[in-house]
């Protein structure tokens, strides 16, 4: 079985009202049950109430695997990177370190990498998987792109992402307002000296009172 | 008598609270269930259907149930993990009854002497001191079968006056001001009127933490352009991404009602049709906001003008709308003016009993509006019928067979019931599904009053704060562990199925009830054989009642996803949306929608006053309570869940940098908080989003931890709703930790 090429996983953080129920639900599917491998950043709690959930963007050329010296991480046809395989891994830490989205967690206990597989005993039988089942504010939503389109008109799906000179494109994609481009800011861009990237102006933040 | 045991760390040693977290079973991934159970939530006035997983009589987990269409499989934390409440270390397997020598205070006792012993103490109160002597407190988590036994139980099995409910604290101001204006007391509309709102108006409602799955609705009006007004002295998580967020002050939303309204006469944003046809007392109301102006509205609500205009504009020039609001516009001693202030501006836009045009209050217990229709409030009947109505009592004492005259009057509130053991009127009592001495405002009182009590008896499944002050404790049923429906927060009745058996001597609630009755030899009206058989007889209650459930049947409910009641014949589907034009109901008769005899609906006249207690040079800060998204009310479950507690484990002290600053106060710091009444030390939370005049702390711990044991108890004078979310209060660093820290665990 493989997770159907017309389902597709959207994260809206505008909508993300911080209430867990994905940390909670995570824990309770089947090819993870007690380890929640999503990740709810608390934005910055003094400020404001945003938080922002994390699942494994499942990169087409995932860098976790690349980096992985024991060839422990695979990709399904499908699509979905794996958590590590437990003859393979050998627990060094690489994938950890490298994922530009801090996905992959080390298991000390288990010494074994694990990481988002997007409930793969779930989505390859065609059901939801367990956090964007749950979420209360459909900050997680799991369907197609023709109800995500019909449903939330003012943005739309990027899986578009660039690092320093590394792009990545993946499977899951992360929702944005509508008319924003996915261009990329380069620091070097507002200093004073030669730009290697697009000209543009930063709004400098004011200093707190 | 019910005095506690000095040392509370034995009780909590024996009884806990402790934690569960999934092992066994639970974790195995190869384990295949028995049965999956589809059922709702065991929390809030939402009831999202759940699947329960069942293995070998205990649940295991869940499955999302994705058919349900409230919540279509989404479920907030406390949903999530509601499982590891089955099978619980804490759970009560037997009957205990009091013992001195006994370092936890209890002793175990088989069910059937402790049903005799409770049988003969009310024998013996009520013989002594007359029929009210004996109260009964219980509570809207019940099945809505449950609370009418609970009702009958009181009403004609004991024939005392004096019951009342946990709604009390919940849903009574909402319910008082929907029946003075619109004579009939239930959500307006289905939540799918959400969907294309132009607007939504959410006043008090901490929606993201408090009723989860209705962010999505929101949401969903927002992507098609809906405007959201948020009304809160705090940014909750749904206020973060309005439209419109204005901070009142809390205690104040009646202004902000009134200046809106106002602006709304000013700039002619009124349906003037609707008015004329369908309402009464406009002419007097506009009388009286004529003096919120903007300006005075500012100075009261603590918004800015800018804002209030704003506001009126958006909400007055709405061709759509839907209106909201829960315990922070109802939990104050002028809670039912507030809400008359809302449906005031509801009423003048005219949008209501049309499609997309809705208003409904948020319930917040699981059967937070059944549960208060059919007899177990202090002076109500089942259908929604009043105790001190002739006709009502003569029909109902029919139907259940009694002397009319046998049947008691009107009693009072759950506080004044405790007001009474304080004079000596009341000498003993039953509590099921009720956790006081966390729940009730100044709890230190409440503490004092039941052990002042000659004989209290507990029914729980789990030996609570409440339950430790017991001479007899009885081991009652888990949400899991009866069948019965409840009434979610759009009126909609739902069935709740059975999971497992319930374990050890532990029996069905309404079982435990009726073997009371048997035992005190008054078994007429208590021969249910099983919660069909109560339902069944409380259809035929209802029947011609406001709160008609006549043609729902379990196999209607199963059928159709819920019934919305009301629902008068087994041919009727149901009703969604109230006050559509053109609707029939039992008081109109056809003259009109609403349900008055001219079937128009009321404006009132809503005016402000402050809240009873204000602040001052002593007591400078306002505190105001709520919950969070992992704790359920007094936390008897929650408090029980691991992964619930990890969340937010011990209440913490919200506010502003500017009052820190001013009190020298960093975040995380132990901060001492003190009322009139009592006070905690906790540690502090130092954030933006709640205003600087005010504090915020979450009241579902216990004992020292207690919310509770600042608040006030005043009441409203016409709903009795305590005033939870206002009272002055001091806040100062603490010297050093309390004295709890490091030796109970956060939940305890």
């Amino acid at each position: 079985m493989s997770v159907p090429a017309k389902l597709e996983f959207f994260m809206d953080a505008s909508r993300c009202i911080g209430c867990q129920a994905c940390v909670q639900a995570c824990a309770e599917c089947d090819t993870h049950k007690g380890h929640s491998l999503i990740q709810l950043d608390v934005v910055n709690r003094g400020y404001s109430t945003q938080t922002v959930p994390v699942v494994c963007l499942h990169c087409d050329s995932p860098t976790c695997a690349e980096v992985c010296p024991a060839d422990a991480i695979k990709k399904t046809g499908d699509g979905v990177v794996q958590t590590a395989r437990k003859p393979r891994c050998i627990a060094c830490n690489n994938c950890v370190l490298a994922c530009p989205f801090g996905i992959p967690k080390m298991n000390t206990e288990a010494e074994l990498m694990m990481k988002c597989d997007m409930c793969y005993d779930r989505t390859s039988e065609g059901l939801k998987p367990m956090c964007a089942s749950v979420c209360p504010s459909q900050a997680l939503f799991f369907g197609t792109r023709e109800e995500m389109e019909k449903m939330r008109p003012r943005s739309r799906p990027n899986n578009k992402f660039q690092f320093g000179h590394q792009q990545i494109t993946t499977k899951v994609n992360v929702m944005v307002p509508r008319e924003s481009q996915a261009e990329y800011v380069d620091v070097t861009s507002a200093m004073n000296e030669d730009t290697s990237g697009k000209s543009i102006f930063l709004n400098m933040l004011e200093e707190d009172e | 008598m019910a005095k506690l045991p000095e040392n509370t760390l034995e009780v909590i040693e024996q009884f806990g609270p402790h934690l569960a977290y999934a092992q066994g079973a639970r974790l195995d991934t190869d384990t295949e269930p028995d049965k999956l159970v589809k059922t709702h939530c065991c929390f809030c006035g939402q009831q999202c259907g759940i699947q329960l997983k069942v293995k070998d009589e205990k649940v295991i987990g869940f499955e999302p149930w994705y058919e349900f269409p409230f919540n279509k499989g989404m479920l907030c934390p406390k949903g999530v993990k509601r499982y590891l409440q089955s099978g619980h270390p804490d759970r009560l397997l037997t009957a205990y009854e009091r013992d001195e020598k006994s370092p936890s205070g209890f002793r175990a006792m088989s069910y059937d002497d402790a049903i005799k012993r409770v049988a003969s103490e009310i024998d013996r109160i009520q013989t002594q001191y007359g029929k009210d002597a004996f109260s009964i407190l219980s509570g809207a988590s019940l099945t809505t079968e449950k609370t009418y036994v609970m009702g009958i139980f009181a009403h004609m099995c004991l024939q005392t006056s004096n019951i009342d409910y946990n709604g009390r604290l919940c849903m009574v101001s909402a319910g008082a001001g929907n029946k003075k204006a619109f004579g009939v007391d239930r959500a307006a509309n289905s939540w799918a009127d959400i969907h294309k709102a132009e607007v939504i108006w959410i006043s008090g409602a901490n929606i993201a933490e408090c009723a989860p799955i209705t962010t999505d609705y929101v949401w969903q009006a927002r992507e098609q352009g809906a405007k959201v007004i948020v009304v809160d002295p705090r940014i909750t998580p749904i206020a973060r991404t309005c439209d419109l967020f204005l901070p009142v002050k809390p205690g104040r939303d009646i202004a902000l009602f009134n200046g809106v309204l106002q602006l709304m006469i000013e700039n002619d944003w009124l349906d003037h049709d609707f008015i004329d046809n369908h309402t009464v007392g406009f002419e007097a109301l506009a009388e009286h906001v004529a003096q919120w102006t903007p300006r005075k509205t500012a100075e009261v609500t603590g918004i800015s003008e800018k804002g209030i205009r704003q506001a009126a504009e958006m909400w007055g020039t709405a061709s759509t709308s839907f209106l909201m609001h829960a315990r922070g516009i109802e939990h104050h001693s002028h809670g039912v003016q507030n809400v008359l202030g809302a449906i005031n501006i509801v009423l003048a836009s005219g949008r209501i009993g049309r499609p997309y045009c809705g208003y409904g209050t948020i319930t917040g217990q699981a059967n937070g509006q059944g549960g208060r229709e059919h007899g177990q409030k202090c002076d109500q009947l089942p259908g929604g019928r009043d105790l001190g109505n002739p006709e009502h009592r003569e029909h109902i004492a029919k139907i259940w067979d009694m002397d009319v005259n046998d049947m008691p009057q009107p009693g009072v509130d759950a506080y004044e019931i405790l007001r009474k053991v304080d004079k000596g009127e009341i000498k003993g009592m039953l509590s099921i599904c009720f956790n006081p001495v966390v729940s009730l405002p100044d709890n230190n009182y409440v503490r004092k009053m039941l052990e002042k009590l000659e004989f209290f008896v507990s029914i729980d499944f789990f030996m609570n704060e409440t339950a430790r002050q017991a001479d007899i404790v009885l081991p009652g049923s888990l949400h899991e562990e009866d069948e019965g429906t409840v009434t979610q927060l759009e009126g909609r009745v739902i069935k709740i199925n059975k999971a497992v058996e319930c374990p050890g001597d532990a029996k069905e609630d309404w079982k435990i009830i009726q073997d009371i009755a048997k035992a005190l030899d008054r078994e007429k009206g208590f021969t249910f054989q099983s919660p069909r058989e109560i339902w069944d007889e409380l259809r035929v209650a209802s029947a011609g009642g406001v709160s008609d459930y006549a043609g729902i049947s379990y196999e209607k409910i199963e059928k159709q996803y819920g019934v919305f009641w009301p629902c008068p014949s087994d041919d009727h589907p149901g009703t969604p949306r109230l006050f559509e034009p053109g609707s029939w109901n039992p008081i109109a008769k056809g003259a009109g929608p609403f349900y008055f005899p001219d079937g128009k609906a009321r404006f009132n006249v809503a005016p402000y006053t402050p809240p009873a207690e204000v602040t001052d040079d002593e007591y400078p800060i306002i505190l105001t309570t709520g919950r969070v998204v992992s704790m359920f009310l007094s936390g008897t479950q929650t408090r029980r869940i691991g992964p619930l507690v990890d969340q937010y484990p011990e209440p913490r002290l919200e506010l502003h940098p500017q009052l820190a600053d001013k009190l020298g106060i960093a975040d995380n710091d132990w901060v001492k908080v003190e009322s009139r009444r009592g006070d905690a030390t906790i540690r502090a939370m130092v954030v933006r989003t709640i205003r600087p005049d005010t504090v915020f702390m979450p009241y579902h711990w216990a004992g020292r931890k207690s919310a509770n044991q600042l608040t006030i108890a005043a009441q409203d004078p016409i709903s009795k709703i305590p005033e939870y979310k206002v009272c002055a209060v001091k806040v100062r660093k603490a010297d050093g930790p309390p004295e709890y820290d490091g030796v109970l665990e956060p939940q305890q």
